[in-house]
This record gives structure tokens, sequence and C-alpha cells, in this order.
């Protein structure tokens, strides 16, 4: 085996998962504004991305398929090899979830009223799902594993908002019957934007195993911190 | 291994006087090295090494060219003392005994600890005569009993289906992969508990090495053996223990998957890794 071989196609493998990071980043933050503004050619211009999602995703594994059978990896770069072809698999689903919210808001076809974006608590999942991704696209680039943690308490916050949305949207549809298709697509996106959370706490964890060497999937919540908030003895 | 030279006709296994150590797993250590320094002459080759190793295991040394791992691997047998110069301190302890005491036979410890080399070595004899050789050296005069153990040995090296018949036929007319596992068969025959492999695959082509190393495999229940390898992807997989040798220094020594996906040490990461050595 040449080392620099190696090293040159573990940053290559580096390179482009970092490449499609920052794209399902950019997808997310897009829906958003797409959301906010009702920018129905940002949300196509979301849904034609898709495919580069869907490209680049190949690519990766290719690439990890590559590493494994030609060059054996061990040790770390075994760990970083996996590592990586799971956050590749995550990462196409956040960008399948920025895909699907992109349709929603042309399906809806105007601009939601600031006091239903309210009610439904798009701005705060927004923020908070944005800000996981860009936690761990930096705790990536950086291999921090103290930012990466900061995931699992922001994971805890939208799960938290998406628990209590359920009710709200419940409350708004029985208040205005004839909006109900157009408050289920926003409870729609709130689920997805949940979920976009659970895959960004995948890819930390998956973060910690290769710098760190540690398991924490399937690990749960030990204890209580003073405010009563959950948090992590991770 | 007692100095004792009786011959008879059915080989004597010496029997461990005292019980072995055991580990926090309750397996008995086979072998022990403890504060193991060796010099060729002024050359420090092994530098206080202390090592444990479980019966019925299999053990890798793997390092860089020149770290020791071969030096250290034939102070199991003492095959160092032929080389000029050679000289140790520490104790070596084969089933809790010192086998560089005064009392020990050199020739009654080989039979215990066998070993195979890098290059199979096969005499110019028929297939036969290479694996009874051990045993007529022995003084065994038995035809029957020798045959047998000739038998069994080769099943045991998984060469027996393939050679059935023409076990009168030249060693040296079998190929690299047969004449190695004739070596490990001609090893065995005498009926060692530990067998040493210097590289025993480097000869030989990808097809003869997985069969050598499912026989290692195999032999694993009932054997323990100890092997040096310069192929990392080997170690990993047929070995339990591993232990990384740097310039004459044990820098690691531990579970195999452990070493290969979290090692303790920088420098076993970086030569695991093939950064440097």
């Amino acid at each position: 085996m040449a080392p620099q071989y190696l090293d040159s196609e573990l940053k290559l493998l580096k390179d482009n998962v970092l490449e499609l990071m920052f794209l399902v980043k950019n997808q997310l933050e897009k829906g958003q504004k797409a959301l906010q503004e009702f920018d129905e050619e940002l949300a196509h211009e979301i849904m034609a991305n898709e495919k580069r999602v869907d490209s680049l995703e190949l690519t990766i594994d290719r690439d990890c398929e590559n590493l494994l059978a030609l060059h054996n990896p061990v040790a770390v770069d075994l760990r970083f090899v996996m590592a990586a072809f799971k956050i590749n698999s995550d990462l196409e689903r956040i960008g399948d979830h920025a895909n699907s919210i992109a349709k929603y808001i042309v399906d809806i076809g105007h601009k939601i009223d600031d006091k239903t974006v309210k009610a439904m608590r798009l701005e705060e999942m927004y923020d908070t799902s944005n800000k996981m991704v860009s936690n761990i696209f930096n705790a990536f680039i950086t291999e921090d594993t103290d930012l990466a943690r900061k995931v699992f308490r922001l994971d805890e916050t939208l799960n938290q908002i998406n628990r209590e949305v359920s009710g709200s949207t419940a409350e708004l549809i029985e208040q205005d019957v004839s909006q109900t298709k157009n408050y289920l697509y926003l409870f729609s996106i709130v689920r997805k934007l949940e979920r976009v959370g659970d895959l960004s706490k995948n890819i930390a964890e998956e973060l910690i195993f290769f710098i760190e060497a540690k398991v924490l999937k399937h690990k749960k919540m030990k204890s209580k911190n003073n405010n009563g908030n959950n948090s992590e003895n991770l | 291994m007692e100095s004792e030279t009786t011959q008879s006709s059915k080989p004597k296994t010496t029997k461990v006087e005292t019980k072995p150590k055991l580990n926090s797993k309750n397996q008995s250590y086979k072998l022990q090295a403890k504060n193991v320094d060796v010099f060729y002459d002024d050359f420090q080759a092994i530098e206080n090494i202390s090592l444990n190793i479980i019966e019925q295991s299999i053990t890798a040394f793997i390092g860089p060219s020149g770290c020791g791992k071969s030096t250290f691997l034939r102070l199991f047998n003492r095959m160092n003392d032929y080389i000029d110069g050679f000289h140790m301190n520490g104790d070596i302890y084969l089933d809790n005994k010192d086998i560089y005491d005064s009392s020990i036979n050199v020739e009654e410890l080989r039979k215990l600890v066998g070993m195979v080399f890098q290059k199979p070595n096969p005499f110019p004899k028929s297939i036969y005569e290479n694996v009874a050789y051990g045993l007529r050296i022995q003084g065994i005069k038995d035809e029957e009993f020798i045959e047998n153990r000739v038998i069994e040995s080769l099943k045991q090296a998984t060469l027996y289906s393939e050679i059935e018949g023409k076990l009168d036929k030249q060693a040296l007319t079998l190929s690299g992969g047969q004449q190695q596992r004739l070596c490990i068969a001609r090893a065995l025959a005498v009926k060692p508990s530990v067998i040493l492999m210097d590289e025993p695959t480097s000869a030989l082509d990808p097809i003869s090495s997985g069969k050598i190393e499912d026989l290692i495999h195999e032999l694993k229940k009932e054997f323990t053996i100890v092997i040096v390898t310069h192929n990392m992807q080997q170690a990993a997989r047929v070995s339990d223990n591993t232990a990384f040798l740097y310039m004459g220094k044990l820098i690691e020594y531990g579970d195999t998957q452990k070493i290969f996906t979290n090692p303790e040490k920088d420098r076993t990461q970086n030569y695991i890794t093939g950064r440097f050595g």
C-alpha cells in the first residue's frame, strides 16, 4: 500500500462528503426562504438540485467501496470510511426531505400568513434544524466532537416542538376546516424537519465514532439536569 | 522437555508438573516472556519485553523489518542459540517452565515447540519420509505407529486428500503451498503443543495462502500458534491477539480486533495504516 495514495483517496472522499453536506445544507436553507417568501422558483431549484444530491451520493458510495476493496483501511481510516458511508446515506435522506418540502411549498401555492407560521412554529423548526446541519458541517471540517455533541440537545428541541405542534395543528383545523389541506402540508413540513434532526443526530454519532472510536448509537438519555431538561451522558 | 534421552518405540510427551497460571478469563498462559532483552554481540535486538500468550490461541507478531519480531519468535524454541553473539536476559516460560534453564533438553523442547519457516523446506525425500522424519530421529521403530501418525498429520495439515496414494512421491515435486502444508504436517507429527510460524505464507500465492490460513484456524483447536507476518490483513484475519514491535520494543499487545479498529498507541495506528515503517 502506498500511504500517500491512500491519504489522497481519503481526502477525496472527505471532500466529496463535505460537498454533499454543503449542498444539503443549502437545500434546507433555500427551503426555509422559499416557504417564508413563497418563492416558487426557489422551490423548483431545490427539486432540480435533488439530482445533484443523488449523483454525489452514488459517487461517495463508489469511493467507499473502492477504498474498502483496494486499500483495506484499518483503525482510524476504517472508521472514517465506515462513517462516511453512513453519513452519505443520512445526507441523501436529508436531501430527500428538503426535496419533499419544496414540493409541498409548490402544492400550497401561496405565502403562508405569519400567524399560521408562528402557530406551526416553522421558524423555530427551521432555525434549529439548520443549526444542527451547520454544526455537523463545521464539526466534520474541524473534527470537533464537542460541536457534534451540541446536535443532541438541539434534536431534543426539535422533538419537543414536533410533539407540541401536533396539538396546535388540530386546533387550527378545528378553527378553519377549509384550510385543512394547507395545515396538513405545514404539519408534514414540521415532521420532515423533525426527521432532518434525527438524521443530523445520526451523523453526529458517526462523526464521534470516526474521531473518538466511541459508539453512541442507541444510547439512552441517562439524567436530567437541574432545569428539568434532559441531558445526555454521552 | 526434561533432560531425558531414553528412546522408546512411542514418543514421550512431557507432563506439565505445575498448573499453568490463569488470566482473568481463566485461560492458561502457554507461553510467557518476562523482561526479555536480546543482544547480538553489542547490538540490542529486543528490549525488556514481557508478554503472555494464552493456550490454544493465535498470536500475531507484526512490525517493520528489523523490529525484532522473528528474533522474539525464535526465543520460544531457542532457535537463536545457534546465532553467534546471541545472549539474553530475562525468562521465557513454556507451561510455567523456564525453557532457558540449564536442565532443559533443547531437542525435547523443540518437539513441544514446532516451527514453520518462510520458505517451505521439505527434505529431498518422499512425502512419507518427510513426515516420518521427526519420529524416526526420536528412535521410533514401530512402522505401523509411524504410518498412522504420518497419515494423521497429513490429514491435520489438510494435505492428505490431495496426495493420497502418492506418499512415495518426492516431496519436492509438490507445489509451494503443498510443500508448506507438508512442512506443517512434519511439525505436527511429533505432537507439539506450540507451533511457531515465521512468515509462513510470504512465498505463496493467494489460494495457497488462504489454505494455510484455514489450516491455522483449524490447528488452533489443538495447538497454541504464534505467527510472524508482514501481511496486516493476514494478522487481522487469523489472529486472536496481536503484538506490535518497533525497534526491539513491544509497543502494543492486545486483542486483534481492538488493535485493527482502535489501537491505543499512535505508533501502532501509524504502522497498521501504512503511514510509517
